[in-house]
């Protein structure tokens, strides 16, 4: 389907984030804003959300350091972070971050911790996919990044 | 929640297009992305990510926008505080959005006077269609003046059926039907609508301050005596005219009868659980018209759906509104969840159990006072003198907002009567409901009122007797039969220009009455927070009365009248209720 062999890296690329379970249809929302007037409309957005999630995942790392947790705390600060990670449709992030909630919820600061790291892990991994996806979108040109059925 | 989704294309390409919406959100990443959704439906978009500045600039243009989304969780104000700002200070359709899905929390939203609930992610299809909260506003804008210009009383009756056992009640309409009626019925109005000057004369701003005096009058008048001429002597503003100070009395009540309404719902909800795929629909629709709601419930599915009714209160503080309660009662208004034995999985729904309550009022005309009365009668736990206060209060709102005879759209009645569920199985007092439908009387509502009206006093009487008449008033204590007499006069009363306005705009008309029982407290303490306390007692209240069951069995009535049905799942749940249940569900849901 793709012209190019570029193209077709490019699709296969992105199918797999789909595939493996990294992003879910809100990036296909986002790719769909994509239109002349903001061409790179979703990287534009993905930055953002790693530039903005940083502050809220530091401030989770520091209330996991004060003992005894304040799962309140905590819960708020993973729901705006979930709220954050919907958007760009963080799919393994935002399940993560949902895990920790429950475990705010039930007091669990043990699972609390485990599912941190976990989703310091799948952050830091989407992250570099999609930065690679996104130099190689940039390589094929600005039509090949928009939107195209999943 | 795909609320919007049910309801199809605009009527109009020009209206929606330049849509002044207004986005609060504390995450940027949200903030571009609604943006560029927003700019995509042609609207006009300004967004801000601070709750305080989005106040700031609704303040400074009041005018300059025709709707606000707003993130429930925002570190500088809590984005339900915004809602109770925005919707007594603007009085502008707020759509809220969380990632979370909470019911109890959707819940919330609803009830503090969104408009909707939009859960994160949030897709183009459902900003797409927001222009319909503005419009819808618009139309009870136009009937608000209209009203007020011819001053009536409004009478209402009260229709309360018993639900026993399964409690199931009965649905009425489809909402979204409704709607789409409602919005072909006013087509002659698009213009008009459109065009917001045309709507409003010289609208006044009314300023914290001024609000601030406002209230003083009113506290200073006595609720049961506020009339717009008092308060605008009172307040001794040269350029105030009484226009302007009745338009915010009586939106006024209208947000205190939210208030009031937000307990009431409350407590049906921690009652009840619900299971009405329709109800999810109705969700957005509740937001807006608060009365409006009704539910309609397929017989095949087996489940039976609520109308409901919202009442959304904007301004509720719930720590207040907590404190409030203890202080004054520990009531145990809660329905047990045994006692409706609807199954409500999502807030919406639990909403629309609570509405039911509403639609009785609503379907009746006159039916809505006797929602806020009865509600008054009912708290008689510790309250005794505050019903008392309500109902003369509420008997005047009811006069003010009666002048609304001006509009009966056809559309609206439609609502009303249309399709009824039939929730046979359930009420064993009513066997057999049949469903009508909806088609059959535009016209003819007005006659079924007065017919509804007297049937209702007769077959209601003991249970309700609510009137909107002071006297009533006096008497509220929970005897029913006292009210009888009362009612009766009032049925004859109630006239077709009544049920017109009613049907036109439900919504008004409920705000109307719980404005009234709201307004007694904040005489009290001058803390609008303290309508909470009547809310509680409200919901509490309904378990206390005595329906007569028996009397719904007609059928014929039951055909007319298919809001008694509504009510009465609500009122077995006071047999059911379990105060410390209740107090711990409050929690759960609210805190």
């Amino acid at each position: 389907m793709e012209r190019n062999p570029m193209g077709r890296q490019l699709a296969i690329m992105r199918q797999s984030l789909f595939d493996q379970g990294y992003l879910d249809e809100q990036f296909i929302q986002l790719e769909e804003l994509q239109d002349d007037a903001n061409p790179n409309f979703v990287e534009e957005v993905v930055t953002l959300y790693y530039r903005d999630s940083a502050r809220l995942i530091l401030n989770i790392e520091q209330a996991l350091e004060r003992k005894p947790f304040d799962f309140n705390k905590l819960d708020d600060y993973m729901h705006q972070f979930k709220g954050s990670s919907s958007s760009i449709g963080a799919k393994k992030v935002k399940a993560e971050s949902t895990l920790f909630r429950e475990y705010c919820k039930s007091g669990n600061g043990e699972g609390c911790t485990r599912t941190f790291q976990q989703l310091k892990k799948e952050y830091a991994t989407l992250r570099k996919k999609l930065e690679a996806y996104f130099q190689m979108a940039r390589q094929a040109g600005p039509m090949e990044t928009a939107c195209r059925p999943k | 929640m795909g609320v919007e989704s049910g309801f199809s294309s605009p009527r109009n390409d020009v209206f929606p297009a330049g849509l002044r919406v207004l986005v609060v959100d504390d995450d940027p990443t949200w903030l571009k992305i609604l943006e560029k959704m927003l700019k995509k439906c042609s609207y006009e978009v300004t967004t801000c990510c601070l709750a305080r500045e989005a106040l700031n600039l609704l303040r400074e243009r009041k005018d300059g926008y025709d709707i606000v989304i707003s993130d429930v969780n925002m570190p500088d104000m809590d984005g339900f505080k915004l809602l109770e700002h925005v919707g007594l200070e603007m009085d502008l359709p707020v759509i809220m959005m969380s990632v979370d899905g909470e019911t109890s929390r959707v819940m919330k939203g609803v009830q503090h006077g969104a408009c909707d609930y939009l859960l994160k992610p949030i897709r183009m299809k459902e900003l797409r269609n927001i222009w319909q909260h503005v419009f819808r506003k618009k139309i009870h804008e136009v009937r608000d003046i209209e009203s007020l210009e011819g001053i009536e009383s409004i009478h209402m009756t009260r229709s309360g059926s018993d639900m026993f056992d399964d409690g199931h009640l009965l649905g009425g309409e489809d909402i979204t039907s409704v709607r789409k009626r409602k919005d072909a019925d006013n087509k002659h109005d698009d213009k008009d609508l459109s065009d917001p000057s045309s709507t409003k004369k010289a609208r006044v701003v009314w300023t914290v301050d001024l609000h601030q005096k406002f209230v003083k009058a009113v506290n200073q008048i006595g609720f049961d005596k506020v009339g717009p001429k008092k308060i605008l002597d009172l307040m001794n503003v040269p350029w105030l005219t009484r226009e302007n100070v009745a338009s915010h009395l009586q939106k006024y009540r209208l947000y205190l009868s939210r208030l009031q309404k937000e307990s009431d719902i409350k407590n049906s909800f921690t009652g009840m659980n619900h299971s009405d795929p329709s109800s999810k629909d109705s969700t957005a629709s509740f937001g807006h018209h608060n009365s409006m709601n009704v539910m309609q419930d397929d017989l095949s599915n087996g489940a039976y759906s609520f109308s409901v009714n919202n009442s959304l209160a904007q301004n509720v503080d719930l720590k207040g509104h907590e404190g409030d309660r203890k202080g004054i009662t520990s009531v145990p208004v809660a329905e047990p969840k045994g006692a409706l034995s609807i199954d409500i999985p999502d807030p919406n729904k639990a909403k629309s159990s609570h509405i039911s309550f509403d639609h009785s009022l609503g379907s009746v005309d006159s039916g809505l006072n006797f929602a806020s009365f009865n509600s008054t009668n009912l708290v008689q736990y510790s309250w005794s003198k505050i019903p008392e206060i309500q109902f003369k209060q509420e008997c005047e709102p009811l006069q003010l907002e009666n002048g609304f005879s001006q509009l009966p759209l056809p559309g609206s009645h439609h609502h009303m009567q249309t399709e009824y569920l039939q929730p046979s199985a359930s009420i064993s007092s009513g066997p057999s409901i049949t469903e009508k439908e909806a088609s059959s009387s535009r016209i003819e509502v007005k006659p079924m009122y007065d017919e509804y009206g007297r049937n209702h006093v007769k077959h209601l009487s003991p249970m309700e007797a609510v009137d909107l008449f002071p006297v009533q008033s006096k008497n509220h204590t929970l005897h029913n039969q006292v009210f009888e007499p009362i009612s009766t006069s009032t049925s004859s009363m109630k006239s077709p220009d009544v049920s017109l306005n009613w049907l036109t705009d439900l919504e008004f008309a409920q705000r109307n009455l719980n404005g009234g029982a709201g307004i007694p407290f904040t005489s009290l303490s001058e803390d609008i927070q303290v309508c909470w306390l009547q809310g509680d007692c409200y919901a509490m209240n309904f378990g206390l009365q005595d329906f007569d069951c028996t009397e719904y069995n007609d059928p014929a009535l039951i055909a007319e009248i298919p809001f008694h049905l509504y009510d009465a799942p609500r009122f077995d749940h006071d047999h059911l209720f379990d105060p410390a249940e209740y107090s711990a569900l409050d929690k759960g849901l609210f805190a």
